[in-house]
């Protein structure tokens, strides 16, 4: 059976708005449009209502203790910036040592390179060759000048879950604060800021089946209380930290969104899961030199990152153009660098140039695994065939031998 | 990004795809780029006794426009005498596919390819005719 084309396979990069989160946000824009902050009226209560709701679904969602600690943002692009930004601003007279990992998000990477640019240090620690960092290797980066350690639940490229909770714990024994960015985890793996020790987590709607322009920082309020320095200033909204009428639909949106993500997280979890094997064991059992890249379980369900040697990837994405995924070939970038998560994986340039991230959720069906397994296989192989690296390959010659040009 | 009508025409009907044998002496052979730079372009040509480039195949790992530079210069190149086929610019490729900007280098790669093949040629037939070339 051929599915309905094109097929959306790229849900990391964002997401559709479930139907449920749609119907909840609706009534938000036209009858019930009043602002959080008119607690005067009627429209302004309602909303303020509405929003506490949403703050309440967030801070469960993510195991908080008070819905007081859930600060809304435009996005998790905002939501690291005021996190990280914020806490150093704030801690700068205890110190002015921050360690995170080269495989974060750029949100988490530039915002570090700010405050470097600010007179800040940054230690940019590196994974292992399957995208891991370790408690151990954390701890051994800190300095008596350490105030934030910064570390991603999940990959955005590789969908590789770090060990929060051993991180978390630490950062806790050595009073360091820990941020998290969970925009990639949220809904996909267990995330609980109590029992991992996450002082502040930054989250997005856009990748749990809910709106673009709406997140949320967590922001621990008790053991340790955190402060930060906001970046907008204005009416005090957010408790001062984020300044700006609240977005009540979006807010809406996001709550339902958190409160669906994690209550179906585990038979969701099973079946994307299930189609992740599926699309991984049909395109290795019709095809060779095809790598994995990221650890093989502690990943998660939806995410499978592949090189598909001999294969420039952006040649292959053109040649399965009614199945949008994405790839780490540079020519996809505007940088012509191929991906910097693979390369700090230690997976070779040429083997990133041939890599796809396929993402697979919520509304992708065994019939789209089973045409794009196809499409792959079909692709692939029409573009060896025209490979001048597959023909040596098959002449028996290593290509590490070869006295390339270069340009 | 968005492919011009040419690209992707040469992407999904590559002309001349495959391969000459490379140590017949009427066949120059060149290999250009690396594949830790995400493009490797090997172009063929085959010289009849005029002088002139009777048959040329290329095989190209590299993205839609390199595959698509590629195959253009494989169309260009046939027909031409030696010396006329060395004046092809990768400017033209760039008009011809309407190339943008982030991927000249995949033009400049298939002229290379090009004077690559045309000097295997020569080297081959000045060292068959016992001359230096």
């Amino acid at each position: 059976m051929t599915p309905n084309l094109p097929i959306y396979m790229d849900n990391h990069a964002t997401t559709a708005v479930d139907p449920r989160v749609l119907a909840a946000m609706l009534p938000w824009f036209t009858t019930k449009f009043g602002n959080a902050a008119s607690r005067t009226h009627s429209f302004g209560r309602e909303a303020e209502e509405a929003v506490d709701k949403a703050r309440d679904q967030v801070a469960r969602a993510l195991g908080a203790s008070s819905a007081k600690e859930i600060v809304f943002t435009s996005g998790a692009t905002e939501s690291n910036n005021l996190g990280i930004k914020g806490a150093a601003h704030m801690l700068r007279e205890q110190g002015d040592h921050i360690v995170t990992i080269c495989t974060e998000h750029k949100a988490v990477l530039d915002s570090c390179m700010a405050l470097e640019r600010e007179g800040f240090r940054v230690t940019f620690l590196p994974v292992d060759n399957q995208g891991l960092v370790s408690a151990a290797q954390i701890e051994a980066a800190l300095t008596e000048q350490t105030i934030l350690v910064a570390v991603m639940a999940v990959n955005n490229e590789i969908g590789v879950v770090q060990p929060l909770e051993q991180i978390g714990a630490m950062c806790h024994a050595r009073g360091v604060l820990f941020f998290c960015d969970a925009a990639q985890g949220l809904g996909k793996v267990p995330l609980d800021v109590e029992a991992m020790h996450i002082d502040l987590c930054a989250v997005t709607a856009h990748k749990i089946y809910g709106p673009k322009g709406v997140g949320a920082l967590y922001v621990r309020r008790k053991a340790p209380r955190v402060r930060l320095e906001a970046m907008i200033h204005g009416g005090g909204h957010e408790r001062g930290l984020r300044s700006g009428t609240l977005a009540v639909p979006l807010l809406v949106a996001l709550g339902e969104a958190a409160e669906l993500a994690v209550a179906e997280m585990p038979a969701e979890s099973a079946r994307i899961g299930a189609l992740r094997e599926r699309l991984h064991g049909g395109l290795t059992a019709q095809l060779e030199h095809v790598y994995l890249n990221g650890h093989p379980t502690l990943r998660t369900p939806g995410n499978l990152n592949c090189s598909f040697a001999y294969v420039e990837g952006e040649s292959l994405l053109m040649g399965i153009h009614d199945v949008a995924v994405s790839s780490g070939s540079a020519c996809t970038s505007a940088s012509l660098e191929p991906s910097y998560v693979l390369k700090a994986l230690g997976v070779d340039d040429e083997l990133a140039h041939t890599s796809i991230r396929f993402g697979i959720g919520r509304f992708n069906t065994e019939a789209e695994i089973d045409y794009t397994i196809g499409r792959v296989v079909e692709v692939v192989n029409r573009l060896r065939d025209m490979s001048p690296l597959w023909e040596m390959v098959q002449e028996g010659i290593d290509l590490k031998s070869v006295q390339w040009t270069g340009h | 990004m968005a492919y011009s009508e040419k690209v992707l025409d040469h992407y999904n009907n590559p002309r001349n795809v495959g391969a000459l044998p490379k140590d017949d002496p009427t066949v120059g052979t060149g290999v250009v780029g690396a594949p830790e730079c995400g493009d490797v372009m090997k172009l063929q040509i085959r010289v009849n006794a005029d002088g002139v480039i009777e048959d040329a195949r290329f095989k190209t790992f590299g993205c839609g426009s390199a595959i698509a530079s590629s195959s253009l210069a494989t169309e260009w190149v046939k027909g031409k005498t030696v010396d006329e086929a060395a004046t092809i610019r990768n400017t033209d490729i760039v008009q011809e596919l309407n190339l943008p900007p982030i991927k000249i280098h995949c033009s400049v790669l298939a002229e290379d390819a090009i004077r690559a093949a045309l000097a295997d040629y020569k080297r081959k037939n000045a060292a068959l005719q016992g001359t230096t070339p």
